[in-house]
Parts: structure tokens; sequence; C-alpha cells
């Protein structure tokens, strides 16, 4: 059965992950986000994996969610409090979750991996380090090289195009 | 320990519900991104929850890769939005009808 830890977390992340949705104010909702990120970091906590919780909160919380508050901050001051939608969409969309998560987690409960526990050590994080090193690199090299150029085209995308224009006048 | 796998399991399964429904209801472009963050993180934890059960250290491994691409993902997402911000002057999906350069 759950703790009380694990309980707490998930309250956290899934009231975190509903209010970053449904805020009025964009900037509110960025930082909702930010405590879904934060609220999975610590589920990765309780799982036994610090490495993996920390590389989360260096990138999402840490990055990520800073980018995205910015981006929101360059946004025009009415379209971030403006807020779009019809309501026969919005009750077709709360059916639809209704209808997946039912689904899903009915799934879920009647296969097999409801008696699943463990009580073997946790895996070490040096054979983290020896996966990327051994059987991952190809796919290491890769995500470096994936990194690099979805950064490079991400400011090549952003870069304003009139800049010349505006040095000659 | 004293979580079960099934627990996290459903934690994730909620999380990819409310991304559902975020990216079929919000017409915001940066509300969209939210809702693709939410999902992203929903499978990242069913990763390293079956990673530990097993126990073995690939889903940990995995676990960083997505991390990874998905820091690429919102780079590039985000400075979409900012182009289409600057070419219609907003952010609301329902108005990007022509992707004429």
């Amino acid at each position: 059965m759950a703790d009380v830890v694990f309980l707490a977390l998930s309250v956290i992340t899934i009231g975190c992950a509903i209010a970053a949705l449904e805020m009025r104010s964009l900037i509110y909702g960025s930082i909702a986000l930010m405590g879904t990120l934060g609220g999975i970091a610590g589920f990765f906590l309780l799982l036994d994996s610090p490495f993996v919780a920390m590389f989360q909160l260096a990138v999402y919380v840490g990055s990520i969610a800073v980018l995205i508050l910015f981006t929101v901050m360059l946004v025009k001051r009415e379209l971030i409090f403006k807020k779009v939608e019809d309501k026969r969409r919005k009750f077709v969309g709360i059916a639809l979750m209704l209808v997946f998560i039912v689904a899903l987690g009915s799934i879920i409960m009647d296969s097999g991996i409801k008696t699943i526990t463990t009580d073997e050590p946790a895996v070490d994080f040096r054979n983290i380090g020896a996966d990327f090193l051994t059987y991952y690199w190809p796919a290491l090299i890769l995500m470096a090289l994936i990194l690099t150029s979805s950064v490079t085209g991400a400011l090549i995308l952003a870069r304003r195009e009139d800049e010349n224009e505006q040095r000659t006048d | 320990m004293s979580n079960e796998l099934i627990d996290f399991v459903l934690v994730s399964v909620a999380m990819l519900g409310i991304g559902i429904y975020g990216l079929s209801v919000k017409r915001n472009a940066i509300r969209m991104l939210f809702a693709i963050e939410i999902i992203i993180n929903a499978a990242n934890l069913n990763l390293v929850a079956f990673g530990r059960f097993l126990p073995h250290s690939g889903g940990q491994t995995l676990a960083l890769f997505s991390i990874a691409i998905a820091a690429a993902e919102v780079a590039v997402g985000l400075s979409l939005i900012i182009v289409a911000y600057r070419m219609y002057q907003n952010i609301d999906i329902a108005d990007f009808r022509s992707l004429k350069g």
C-alpha cells in the first residue's frame, strides 16, 4: 500500500498539472508546471533513482520551466490573461479524459502488474554510466548531435529577419 | 519498498489523461506545450518505475535520453511559437491558418 509521502506527492503533482492548464494567467500556469515537474522529481527519489531526479531538476525545473516563463513574458499582456475556449469543446474534452482514464485504468487493474512488489536493492547509478558508454554509445552521440542541431535551429528560427534593415536606417 | 508498481502506473495514467484533455481543449499554443510536457513526464515516470521494479538499469538510462530529447523539443517548439506570434500577433492556434512564409 502507498505511504503518506507518496500520497502527498501525487496530490501535489496532479493538482499542479490541473492548475497549469486551468489557471487564468499563463505566468501562474508556468509556475504550477514547475510544481508538476518537481513532483515528478520527488517520485524519482521515491523510486531510488536519485541521478534521474537530479537530472530532472536541473533540466526541467532549472532550464525548461525558466525558458517557458521567459517566452510567456515576451507575449503581449492581454494575450496572457485571455482564455479562448468554447464550452461544448471543453465538455467533450473532459468526457474524453474520463473515458481514457477509466478504460486504461481498468485494463491496468485487471492485468497482472497489480501484485508486483520488490525487495531487491536499487540499481546502482554507476550502471547507468556504464550503459551510456558501452551499449548505448551510438545513441549518446546521436543525442548530442540532435541537441546541438535543435538548439541551433531554434536560434535561427527565433532570429529577427529585419535586424539588418533596422541598422541601416 | 512500501509502494507498489500499480500506484506509480496509476499516477502516470492520470497525468496522461490530463495531458490529453489539455491538448484537445486548449487553443493557446503555450498551454498545449504545457500539456505535451505533462504527457512526456508521465512517460518518464513509467520508464523509471518499471526499471525500478524489474530491477534493471535500462529504465533510468532511457528516461535520461527522453529528458534530453524533450529539452530539444521544447526549445524548437518555443521558437516556433515566437515566430508564429511575430507573424500573427497572437498565440491562438485557430489563427495559424496559413503556413506561407
